[in-house]
Order: C-alpha cells, then sequence, then structure tokens
C-alpha cells in the first residue's frame, strides 16, 4: 500500500481509539488495560512475518525470540483479561439470595 | 502452501480489525467485557490463521515451537497468579510486547529499507526497548524487588537528556547509513532509558506509567507495521497507542495529576518527605476486634474503606462477609471505592466482585464523599493514601492534589491497618492522630476473623 494510504488509515485510527474509551467508567479502567496489552500482541503477525523469511541462523534466532515474546504478550494478555472479567460477569444466585431476605 | 490469495488475507485483516475495535468498545460494559475480550481473541486467531493460510513460511517447525514456548510461559503465568499481583504481569506481557516490537524492526532493518522506512524502525526500536525495560522496572516496583519509592541521584536528569540527545544521534547516523551497528547503539540507549524514566516515578504513580508504557507499546506495534506495511499492525497498535493516551490521561485525572507531572515531576520536586508528623511519639488510640464488634453494632451507616492492605492480606473475602452480616441486620453498608485503591484503577473492583460483593454496594468516591457526613463509622481497611488530608493541606507532598475520600467527615473512623508506617506513597498519615480515629493493629485478615466472630457471637 502507498504511503498515503498507510497514513490515512493511521489518522483515523487514532481518533477511533480516543473514541472507544472515551466513556469507560474508572471501574473497567484495568480490564481495559489489560485488553489493549493483550492486543498489541499482534506484533505476534510481524514476529512470524520475519521469522518466515529469515534465510540466516541469526536473523532466525532473533526473530524466533520475537515470536516467543509476542506469545507470551499476546496469549497472556487475553488469558489474564478473561480471569479478571469473570468476576464481572452476572451473578444470579446472589440477586436471588437478596430477594429472598 | 498458499491456500488464500492476497485479497482474502486482507479480508482476514479486516475482519480482525474490527473484532479488536468491538473487543476495546465491548470493555465499557461490565457484562458484555467478557465476550468483548473473547471476540479480541477471535481476531488475533483470524489474523494469524489468514497470514499463516495465505503466505509460503520458511522455518514453520522453529516458529511453531518458538509459539508453543511462549504458549507455555503465558498461560501458567496468567492462570496461577494472584489478583492482587496481576497489575504486575500486565506491566511483564506489556514489556516482553514492547521487546518483540524493537526486534522485529532490528530484523526489517537487515533487509536494507530506504530512508523513510529506517526512520519508522529507528523510532520502533527506541521505543520498543524503552518499553521493555521500563515495564520490567515498574514490575519490579510492584513485586517489591526494587523499592516503590522514587529512585533518584544527582544529575539524573542530565544524564537522561544526553541519553535521549545520544538516541537521536543515533537514529540520524542509522538513517543516514543505514548501518546495523547504529541501530543496535539505539536499541541499547533505548534499554538504558527506559529503566532510568522509570526509577524516579515514586510508588503511586507507577499505574499511570503501565498505562504510559502500554501506549508506547502500542506506537511501537503501529511502526513494525509501517514498516511491514501490514495494514493490521498498523490499525491495532495505533488503536492501543490513541486509547492508551486517552486512558492515561484520564488515569491521571482521577488521582488529581497530570502525566507531565508524573515524568517529569520527580526531576523537579526538593521534598519527598511530605507531612513533617513530629515524630512517631504521638498518641494513637488503638482499639481491639472486640471493641470495634461493639462499635459496629450501634452503627446504622456504614462505609467500608478497602485498600490495597485489603488485598494483600487476602481479606476481601472476609470483608464481604462482614458487610453481608451486617448487611442482614439492618445496617446500610457500602464500599467506598477510590479510582486508585488497589495498585491500578479498578483494581478492587475486580478483588470485590471476584469475593461475590453486589455490583451496586461499589460506590464511587464523588458519590461517597457526599455520604460521610451522615455516616457513623468508616473502616478504613489497609487503605492509607487514599485518606490521607496531605494530599488537600500539604502542596509538599507526593500525593498532593490527589482527591481523596474524606473519611474524617464521619462520627468516627477505624483503621484496621497492620502497622502505623506510611502506605506505598511513603507518606505519613496526619489522620492517625485525629481524636475521631482509632486503629486496629494487625494483619487485616486476622483482625477481620476476630471482628466477625466477635459480631456473630454478638447476635
Amino acid at each position: 500500500m502507498d504511503l498515503f494510504g498507510l497514513v490515512t488509515i493511521t489518522v483515523l485510527a487514532v481518533f477511533l481509539g480516543f473514541e472507544v474509551v472515551s466513556k469507560v467508567s474508572s471501574t473497567l479502567h484495568t480490564p481495559l488495560m489489560s485488553e489493549a496489552n493483550a492486543i498489541h500482541g499482534i506484533i505476534l503477525l510481524g514476529a512470524i512475518m520475519v521469522a518466515g523469511q529469515a534465510d540466516d541462523p541469526l536473523i532466525l534466532a532473533v526473530s524466533l525470540l520475537a515470536v516467543v515474546l509476542a506469545t507470551i504478550n499476546i496469549v497472556g494478555g487475553f488469558v489474564v483479561t478473561d480471569r479478571m472479567l469473570v468476576m464481572f460477569a452476572a451473578k444470579p444466585r446472589r440477586a436471588r439470595k437478596d430477594d429472598a431476605s | 502452501m498458499k491456500l488464500l490469495d492476497e485479497s482474502a488475507v486482507l479480508a482476514g485483516y479486516l475482519i480482525a480489525a474490527v473484532l479488536f475495535i468491538l473487543a476495546l468498545k465491548g470493555l465499557s460494559s461490565p457484562r458484555r467485557a467478557r465476550r468483548a475480550n473473547r471476540l479480541g481473541a477471535a481476531g488475533a486467531i483470524v489474523a494469524i490463521a489468514v497470514y499463516v493460510l495465505g503466505h509460503d513460511i520458511a522455518n514453520a517447525a522453529w516458529i511453531a515451537g518458538a509459539v508453543l514456548v511462549g504458549i507455555l510461559v503465558a498461560v501458567p503465568a496468567a492462570r496461577r497468579v494472584q489478583m492482587t499481583q496481576m497489575p504486575q504481569l500486565v506491566a511483564a506481557f506489556n514489556g516482553v510486547g514492547g521487546g518483540a516490537a524493537a526486534l522485529v524492526a532490528v530484523v526489517e532493518f537487515t533487509h536494507g529499507p530506504d530512508g523513510w522506512a529506517r526512520s519508522v524502525i529507528a523510532f520502533t526500536v527506541f521505543i520498543g526497548g524503552l518499553s521493555l525495560t521500563g515495564s520490567f522496572v515498574t514490575f519490579g516496583k510492584l513485586q517489591g524487588i526494587i523499592t516503590s519509592r522514587a529512585v533518584m541521584f544527582p544529575g539524573l536528569g542530565v544524564l537522561l537528556a544526553v541519553l535521549v540527545a545520544g538516541a537521536v544521534a543515533s537514529a540520524v547516523a542509522m538513517v543516514l547509513t543505514g548501518s546495523m551497528l547504529y541501530a543496535i547503539v539505539l536499541l541499547a540507549l533505548g534499554l538504558v532509558v527506559g529503566v532510568l524514566f522509570v526509577l524516579p516515578i515514586g510508588g503511586a504513580d507507577v499505574p499511570i506509567v503501565i498505562s504510559l508504557l502500554n501506549a508506547f507499546t502500542g506506537l511501537a506495534v503501529a511502526g513494525s507495521g509501517l514498516v511491514l506495511s501490514n495494514v493490521l499492525l498498523l490499525i491495532a497498535g495505533t488503536l492501543v497507542g490513541a486509547s492508551g493516551t486517552i486512558l492515561t490521561v484520564s488515569m491521571a485525572t482521577a488521582m488529581g495529576r497530570s502525566v507531565p507531572g508524573i515524568v517529569f515531576g520527580a526531576f523537579r520536586s526538593t521534598s519527598s518527605g511530605g507531612v513533617d508528623a513530629g515524630g512517631p511519639d504521638r498518641p494513637v488510640r488503638t482499639v481491639s476486634a472486640a471493641d470495634v464488634a461493639i462499635l459496629l453494632e450501634y452503627s446504622s451507616r456504614i462505609v467500608i474503606v478497602p485498600g490495597y492492605g485489603l488485598a494483600v492480606a487476602q481479606a476481601h473475602h472476609a470483608a464481604a462477609e462482614l458487610a453481608e452480616i451486617l448487611t442482614a441486620r439492618g445496617a446500610d453498608v457500602v464500599f467506598g471505592i477510590h479510582p486508585v485503591a488497589g495498585r491500578m484503577p479498578g483494581h478492587m473492583n475486580v478483588l470485590l466482585a471476584e469475593a461475590n460483593v453486589p455490583y451496586e454496594s461499589l460506590v464511587e468516591m464523588d458519590v461517597v464523599n457526599g455520604q460521610f457526613k451522615s455516616t457513623d463509622l468508616v473502616l478504613v481497611i489497609g487503605a492509607n493514601d487514599v485518606v490521607n488530608p496531605a494530599a488537600q493541606s500539604s502542596p509538599g507532598s507526593p500525593i498532593y492534589g490527589m482527591p481523596i475520600l474524606h473519611v474524617a467527615e464521619a462520627q468516627q473512623v477505624i483503621f484496621l491497618k497492620r502497622s502505623l508506617k506510611p502506605g506505598f506513597a511513603g507518606i505519613e498519615n496526619e489522620l492517625f492522630f485525629d481524636p475521631k480515629v482509632s486503629i486496629a493493629l494487625g494483619d487485616a485478615k486476622a483482625t477481620l476473623s476476630e471482628l466477625l466472630t466477635a459480631v456473630k457471637a454478638g447476635v
């Protein structure tokens, strides 16, 4: 893609990024930060791209290190966010108990 | 093997980008949040899958092995971590992501990019390296490996300025010559600057720095996307960079701080001691758990203010049970949550949700501050900085300007505290010497279980 197209996408993504998080309550700041952290783990795709083209052992080693680090970022990021969010899920049992008392 | 053509791959990237946006958007509602996170993970899987199916990939076995190693490290760490230690784990994950972005850029530099791409690579290498070591220093501070106090030494500001100037010079040399040597120097400088950048930041501001470094890693990923001409990396990285910046600013606002004040404040401040409390000899009133139980019996409006001490002692379940018993007896019990109670904004909400405290009982600071005047008793469990009046009255204090919970407006305040030592920010609390205030010393969990026994016996 040409430079102008890439710059257009970047500018639009900046505005979108501002917009999607502008109305989040502070209660959810921690999971949101964790989610954003998981999403930038998509650098794994970039790491796989360079590792898949590496023809020199040293470059391959550096690329594979990037793959390991990026995998830790993306997999760990989504799993730990899920653990946080389990606790925010609806708890119907609790609601019934409150009604009864 | 090439099972997908180029346009199918690009369509896959578009789907992944939309899923990432929906994931961030969905995180604004607690009910939909978990599904939103799964959408994000699905987006990542779609992106990797279409790339793998659409390209000839050399070294495939090696890459699969490296992914497996990453999974074997990440999954146990993410599943076993205590919820109290989660902020530092997020910091560590962020750091490795920044490191990966820097390494990808270094490798891309060997492919002989043109001048424009070289300058983006220089940016990515430096920011990625900075994010890697900066995140690990925040990890160390939160984990207690490194002191949480602000670390300063004479000339640190000058040294940082020199290093940053050196980084700019190496970046220029790298763009002009295309020599790998300068790229390595730049990476090394990024790593050193990351350490020196975070060290002078005091404990209370560390969460904001994690969020800032998260945004930095997003920018580094976006840089990699530009260099690799990969639209998805560009969109995802830019999204995180932009939303991370907004998140950092709103966290800082919640603490009454400004981001430049946090980052550069350490180099300007002369006072780090806070209030001169006149030595530890001043009298404080201490009470036993049994006394607290009796006071609770006579109180009809109770606010519990939980802090990190509650989380460290794993006492959030006991606190939830206490609130439940008192509510069952007709008292009006709520939890007053400071935006930065715990270690990160919203951390305390996560912990109390884990202990099954109903969402409605968690009252945010602005609301609960209007209720203290009509409150009979405030129970402060393992919190200190968030109720410290020094934030309002003492301009020299490191937490000056942070909004606090005005617990002193209530009829009576009881602290459950491990010791009279200052909190995470390292500041003396004037409130301990207020005549309305009494302190039950001891481990929060032990005190709370004594309290529970006493309250139950009093039925």
